[in-house]
């Protein structure tokens, strides 16, 4: 087509092309703008939602700002929404959640940190077959595995309770965790773990000194990709939690698509972006490493 | 223990196998827990007792395929597999081409390359149970886009996909696309620019055109990457469950159903495990079925993984 003239052939692959607009460039740009706006358009729509009152909701136009800002909506999604019986709002989902996160999170790290380390420098007769096994569990239906897991969890005494879901979280973390650590761990120099066992030092001292502080960027990617995966659950919590456990996702869903009740949007818009707030900060906060973290998840071998 | 059993007949190594590398061992233990009793025990629990009549509680009580019939009668399951097979057809074709298109557009060295990365992937990283309450509230016929439509002028305007049962998937195809074009996007755009410039080069000296050069070059030589993309969108579909309770609940009617709710629902609110079990049985199957093909392309020809 026409953009060739982009890239004319005496141009040496400079920073940029010259001329910017060219038809096909007024295309391509159209064409990514519109496609942005389908993108934006669900967190501007829940934003402005979320700060319109409910009289001016039943007005209409769920695209226009909202004329008159109100935080009414974000408190009472906070702390006064219903589900159920309990009235005290997704401050307890919230709660719930945080106590979730942080044990999954530091335990799947560790635990799948150990593992990739072993498994690329330790290797014994059988961890291979293992390995195998772990990551072609990943791809596993969750549902194949869910009522053993109700059996385990009930034996140990852990079912509906939040330590209970800590522990599913951190085996389902592990395929991919492990995988993530056993390919950096891969692509350390072997001199310099063989220079370290030479002098005399172990496998935890190895690991200590030498491996984690050399692995820490990809400790991060570990921690972005777990804290927004355990975030986002659902169907975990929904199976293993009770009410009073329910994280954060479970009680929204709970709440929005409640039956009872009139239907109050702003608030449910509230309660929803509450509930995205903290993989968006993530997200935007961690830029390329996410990417490089869903690009390890999802490039598996 | 198995670590022990026919390892004396390999090189020489030091005697004393099992207590070779001990601390290894213990500290991969609970990958082998895992992959032992959860994986690879979980799933021969389901699968065997599929086979079973349990209904409150497991019980071993042989009926043979019993249960598979059952299943197969059950206008339910029926339903659910022509909707996960229509949103699943759709959402395939859909997010490739489109992820392959932004990603493409994406490499044409542009400006703003980054904001545009990230303005697709940010839903990635939100909750499905997020992504189906946003696009339930946009898609209410009386409040959402049709109302803002009809309110502009155009009286007869009907988008309601969510209360049709006809195009209810559609509603959540929307949605779906919305929440996983990102992440295909980004795994294009990486096996675009692992592409070797030199290429380019080529083709502009033969004069073949951009689009061609895509389709006849590119695509082509980024195989790879393309199944990889179609076992991630395929891995994703089967498990499609939050968004579907999120955004239509199953409804209306029966007509949003999928294989994922439907074992979820007999396992744990009808009470009939047996059903369930089959039924998550039978969703093994098909991931079988996907990834036997993508590991003898993968790792069929090359030994080591």
């Amino acid at each position: 087509m026409a953009d060739t003239t982009t890239n004319t052939a005496q141009e040496p692959r400079g920073p940029k092309p010259k001329k910017t607009f060219s038809r096909a460039n007024i295309f391509l740009y159209g064409m990514l703008i519109m496609v942005s706006v389908y993108y934006l358009l669900p967190l501007y729509v829940m934003i402005v939602t979320s700060l319109k009152g409910m009289p001016e909701i039943r007005m209409g136009n769920v695209f226009g700002p909202p004329m008159e800002i109100t935080f009414e909506p974000w408190v009472k999604a906070w702390s006064e929404a219903c589900t159920g019986i309990n009235c005290d709002g997704l401050s307890r989902g919230f709660g719930n959640s945080v106590r979730i996160l942080v044990p999954s999170v530091l335990m799947s790290i560790v635990i799948a940190s150990v593992n990739g380390y072993a498994l690329s420098n330790w290797k014994f007769k059988g961890s291979e077959t293992f390995f195998t096994i772990l990551i072609i569990g990943a791809f596993i239906p969750y549902q194949t595995m869910l009522y053993p897991i109700v059996i385990m969890l009930r034996e140990i005494g852990l079912m509906g309770s939040i330590g209970g879901l800590v522990l599913v979280h951190t085996v389902f973390g592990m395929p991919i965790l492990t995988l993530l650590f056993r390919n950096y761990f891969a692509s350390v120099p072997e001199e310099l773990f063989k220079a370290a066992r030479v002098d005399g030092a172990g496998f935890w001292q190895i690991y200590f000194q030498i491996m984690i502080p050399m692995a820490l960027p990809i400790f991060v990617v570990a921690i972005i990709l777990q804290v927004t995966g355990i975030w986002n659950d659902f169907l975990f919590g929904v199976i293993y939690t009770k009410p009073a456990t329910y994280p954060m996702t479970v009680q929204l869903n709970n709440i929005v698509n409640s039956v009872q009740g009139v239907k109050e949007y702003n608030v449910n818009m509230a309660a929803t972006l509450l509930t995205g707030l903290v993989p968006l900060v993530i997200y935007f906060a961690s830029g390329k490493l996410f990417v490089r973290g869903i690009a390890a998840g999802a490039v598996k071998g | 223990m198995t670590v022990a059993s026919d390892s004396s007949h390999r090189r020489a190594k030091p005697p004393n196998r099992l207590f070779k590398n001990w601390m290894a061992k213990i500290a991969s233990l609970p990958m082998i827990l895992t992959a032992l009793f959860v994986f690879v025990g979980g799933t021969a629990w389901t699968i065997t007792y599929s086979f079973t009549g349990s209904r409150m509680l497991p019980k071993i009580k042989w009926v043979g395929f019993d249960q598979y019939e059952r299943l197969w009668e059950t206008d339910r399951w029926i339903i659910s597999i022509k909707n996960l097979a229509v949103y699943g057809g759709c959402s395939l074709i859909l997010t490739l081409v489109l992820g392959f298109t932004l990603a493409a557009c994406l490499d044409r060295k542009i400006r703003f390359e980054s904001a545009f990365r990230t303005i697709f992937l940010y839903p990635f990283a939100l909750s499905f149970v997020v992504t189906g309450l946003v696009w339930q509230w946009i898609l209410n016929p009386d409040f959402g886009l049709q109302s803002v439509v009809r309110g502009w002028g155009w009286e007869s305007f009907t988008f309601n996909p969510l209360n049709d049962p006809e195009t209810v998937m559609f509603g959540l195809l929307i949605a779906g696309l919305w929440q996983g074009t990102g992440l295909i996007m980004c795994i294009m755009l990486a096996g675009l620019r692992g592409i070797d410039e030199d290429i380019w080069k080529a083709a502009r000296v033969d004069g073949i055109g951009t689009v061609k050069t895509y389709v006849m070059v590119i695509i082509p030589m980024m195989r790879p990457v393309f199944i990889t993309a179609l076992v991630l969108i395929a891995s994703g579909i089967i498990k499609l469950y939050d968004l579907v309770v999120a955004q239509t609940g199953g409804g209306p009617g029966l007509s949003s159903e999928v294989p994922a709710k439907y074992v979820i629902e007999y396992m744990f609110r009808a009470q009939n495990l047996g059903q369930g079990f089959a039924a998550s049985t039978m969703m093994l199957c098909s991931v079988v079925i996907i990834l036997i093909p993508w590991a003898y392309l993968e790792f069929g020809g090359r030994k080591r993984g």
